[in-house]
């Protein structure tokens, strides 16, 4: 375009048009990731499917070495240190997430949601590397065991990584409770904490939920820091001392071997295997998270 | 209907209009005059906006929405399929009831739609700037501080600024949808002697936001309710002399 | 008086559970920086790893980290700030929007170490890539997307609709508008979202492991198409592959890790502060 030039109506049209349309594409580039994701654990991963006979795919032992691709000790494992995680971090997550919103000055909140952005940003990597030089330590001696890289020390560690999530969904649930319920509760001569076990709480239930969700999809998926701290033994977690054994999990499990199969080999396969049930997991668990956000978010009107 | 010129500017045909399916306008057909103040005025919710909107097309923006007739600039449908929008609506200007400065400085507010329009020479910019302010009745308020933000100014000087960016475009049409209803009586003074000014040189169509505004400024008044265009004359008869029942129970302050 | 009591009592333990929250999270950074603080030194952090790595300094891994979040941020801020116009400006509530929302919190949610087995098996494999800068920063970009995508809608949501308007009746075109006024306003917003996806990446270990990361490279990559060490790949190695490490050097190398991913932090949280509170609207 020279210098005093007007462009022409229908230069401005064309470059609306590309513009629109290459917006559109990476507007839709997204779906097309998520399907390219899903394709390439399927092609790698179903070959498995065919060349292991299913009993032994979901038997309970895993031992690559001798064909045992007995999945099962994985997804429990898995299991185990995500619900034991989960028992830690809700009522922890939720308390602290009261009282932040209910409680605390100000000034204390100031503080206090910065430390645990903190939280959120540390590198999964350090944590399990904290995890094995400071707390398996200290939970072999208190427990007295011959090692401190158990289920419990993995749990432990998912379950701070999943607060951080836990507690801003909880906060905004809670914040999203009307003023005027609050006050019903008061002026009916409720206590402040009778109002908030009460009242408050309850009615942010789906919010704690969506929080409980998306912090159990964290955790399922969590791999560095669990990998370095629960031993990584392919037991099935059967008895009631499994928590304070070692134990290995899903993530762990791909995390660890991938770097050593042979591309092609039924373990290579396997391993892709188990991505794929990491895939269809955290996907359910995220759908059923998203629907309840979604809900409350319809919008219309002028743009 | 009454028609009170040989040369309407803008012709309204036959137009109704919803949202998601309510009915906003019923059946209106009306002709706008050059170089006059049209008003269209009645209670809220009477269609009066939705059609000053639909004039430049600003109703596009909105979903879910339904019309049927015709937009007639200078007898050339503006709904007609390949309609250069953009360019319709540097034709047709519009300022907004509340002030809505752009982020930016005042300079770079009134030279907001002619940039885009692809203006850069220099001398230009500032001859349309000058203009416009002056135009406005902005300018001697502001001739010292052009580069200072357009958020600094009062109320009034920001609904002056928006109608000076409108007229940088030297648009034919000006349309104004209750623009001093935010202002204080000094302010909406200065609008109104600013708009008698510029119909000299614009078809003005504005929705007042009272009704002694639409007496003041009216050459032509058309009343709404409802949706539907209930009588349409010039303002000096239609505000003395309604000849429909529900207008003189409005202009007498009945309802409303 | 008893409720009272409850109620004191009942404080008392909220507070003690937010305290067991923020205690380990302050004694573990404060750790670190204690422990690490006696490693870090200029051979540290600009000399090439010795003696099986348990001497000399860990340049390769921040070169390897900073090269890497570079290449995501190339990849991943076009795609990501696109995504965000297109839902926030163009997309209407369609079944295909709806699918899109989908896409993306099915993104968000999708473990990092499958990633790791996706770029294996898309970049690496199939498009030949090899473990290299190029295959794990499209990794990563794939797996910050939606952070970016997320938080940059967000802060275009937020410029008021009205300004969109306006630009459209001063003869604007939907996508002027967007760049001229839309955009501007939107961007530190933008920026807070672009960084917090990318100290996301640069952190993260599970993508690279089968993608790019080196185990032992003691030089700088000398293209896209090389392997390289990164920092969080290194601090894995050392603590768990390498027995008799040295203590310090593994909370240096974390230290380093942490103020880099720390650092973004702050500054992405300041210019969200800092341009809120000098908003216009």
């Amino acid at each position: 375009m020279t210098e005093n030039s007007t462009p022409t109506s229908s230069q401005l049209r064309w470059t609306e048009f590309t513009v629109e349309a290459l917006i559109r594409v990476l507007g839709f580039s997204t779906i097309g990731f998520v399907l390219l994701i899903f394709f390439f654990l399927l092609r790698e991963g179903v070959p498995v499917f065919l060349e292991v006979p299913p009993g032994n795919l979901f038997g309970t032992r895993w031992y690559p070495t001798f064909d045992l691709f007995g999945t099962l000790p994985l997804i429990l494992g898995s299991a185990l240190v995500t619900v034991t995680a989960i028992a830690i971090a809700l009522p922890l997550g939720v308390a602290t997430a009261v009282f932040i919103r209910e409680v605390a000055p100000n000034w204390a909140r100031e503080i206090l949601k910065p430390v645990i952005e903190v939280l959120a940003g540390i590198p999964s990597v350090v944590l399990g590397f904290l995890g094995m030089t400071l707390i398996a330590p200290l939970i072999r001696e208190t427990l007295g065991a011959p090692t401190g890289l158990t289920a419990f020390t993995g749990a432990l560690i998912l379950a701070y990584m999943a607060l951080p999530t836990i507690i801003s969904v909880a906060e905004d649930a809670l914040d999203a409770v009307p003023k005027s319920y609050r006050d019903a509760g008061l002026a009916m001569g409720a206590t402040q904490w009778q109002t908030i076990w009460r009242v408050v709480v309850p009615a942010a239930r789906s919010g704690i939920v969506t929080a409980v969700m998306l912090g159990m999809g964290r955790a399922i998926g969590e791999t560095m820091a669990v990998m370095m701290v629960t031993g990584n033994a392919a037991r099935m977690p059967l008895t009631l001392d499994s928590l304070f054994r070692p134990i290995r999990t899903m993530t762990a499990t791909i995390a660890a071997e991938m770097g050593e199969v042979a591309q092609g080999s039924t373990h290579y396969h396997a391993l892709f295997g188990i991505g794929i049930i990491l895939f269809l997991l955290t996907f359910l668990i995220n759908l059923a998270a998203a629907s309840v956000m979604f809900k409350k978010r319809r919008r219309g009107g002028l743009r | 209907m009454s028609h009170n010129q040989n040369h309407p500017k803008i012709r309204i045909e036959n137009v109704s209009y919803a949202y998601d399916g309510k009915p906003a306008l019923h059946d209106v057909t009306l002709d706008v005059p050059a170089n006059a103040i049209t008003v269209f005025f009645g209670p809220a919710g009477g269609g009066k906006t939705t059609l000053l909107r639909l004039i430049n097309r600003l109703n596009d923006l909105v979903e879910g929405t339904q019309m049927s007739g015709r937009v007639l600039l200078d007898g050339q449908d503006i709904y007609a399929p390949g309609t250069d929008v953009p360019g319709l609506r540097r034709r047709v200007g519009m300022v907004f009831a509340l002030p809505l400065p752009l982020p930016g400085t005042i300079r770079e507010n009134v030279v907001y739609g002619p940039k885009l329009a692809g203006e850069r020479d220099q001398t230009r910019l500032e001859e349309i700037v000058v203009r416009s302010l002056t135009q406005a009745a902005l300018w001697d308020e502001v001739k010292d501080r052009l580069d200072s933000p357009a958020s600094a100014l009062s109320g009034g000087q920001q609904q002056r600024l928006c109608i000076a960016r409108s007229l940088a475009l030297s648009p034919e049409v000006l349309l104004l949808d209750e623009p001093t209803s935010g202002l204080d009586p000094i302010s909406t003074g200065k609008v109104e002697e600013s708009l008698f000014e510029l119909k000299q040189q614009y078809t003005i169509v504005i929705v007042p936001h009272s009704i002694q505004q639409a007496a003041r400024v009216a050459d032509y008044a058309a009343f709404f309710l409802m949706g539907d265009l209930i009588e349409y004359r010039p303002g000096t008869e239609i505000f003395t002399a309604p000849r429909d029942q529900r207008t003189e129970d409005y202009v007498t302050g009945r309802f409303g | 008086m008893n409720r009272y009591l409850t109620q004191h009592v009942g404080f008392i333990l909220l507070g003690l559970s937010t305290l067991l929250v923020v205690v380990p999270i302050l004694v573990v950074v404060g750790a670190i920086v204690v422990w690490g603080a006696g490693a870090i030194s200029w051979e540290f952090l600009t000399a090439m790893p010795r003696g099986g790595m348990k001497a000399g300094g860990i340049f390769p891994a921040i070169v390897g980290t900073l090269l890497l979040t570079l290449g995501t941020a190339v990849a991943a801020i076009p795609v990501g700030i696109g995504g965000a116009i297109y839902l926030a400006e163009y997309a209407r509530d369609t079944w295909l929007t709806r699918a899109i929302r989908l896409a993306i919190v099915n993104l968000a949610g999708i473990p990092s170490v499958v990633y790791g087995l996706f770029g294996l098996g898309l970049f690496v494999l199939f498009l030949g890539l090899g473990t290299s800068i190029l295959a794990g920063s499209l990794t990563l970009a794939i797996m910050t997307l939606p952070i970016i995508i997320s938080t940059a809608e967000e802060s275009l949501r937020a410029v008021p609709t009205e300004f969109r308007t306006v630009s459209a009746s001063l003869g604007g075109t939907r996508w002027q508008g967007i760049r001229n006024i839309v955009l501007p306003q939107a961007t530190p917003g933008i920026i807070t979202g672009v960084i917090l996806g990318l100290l996301r990446a640069a952190g993260e270990t599970a993508p690279i492991l089968f993608t790019v990361a080196a185990f032992f490279l003691p030089r700088l990559p000398r293209s896209p198409l090389e392997q390289t060490m990164a920092l969080p790949y290194h601090l894995y190695v050392i603590s768990t592959q390498v027995p008799g490490m040295p203590l310090e050097i593994k909370y240096g190398t974390a230290l380093v890790l942490l103020v880099l991913v720390l650092s973004m932090n702050v500054v992405a949280t300041v210019i969200r502060s800092y341009f809120r509170r000098r908003r216009q609207w």
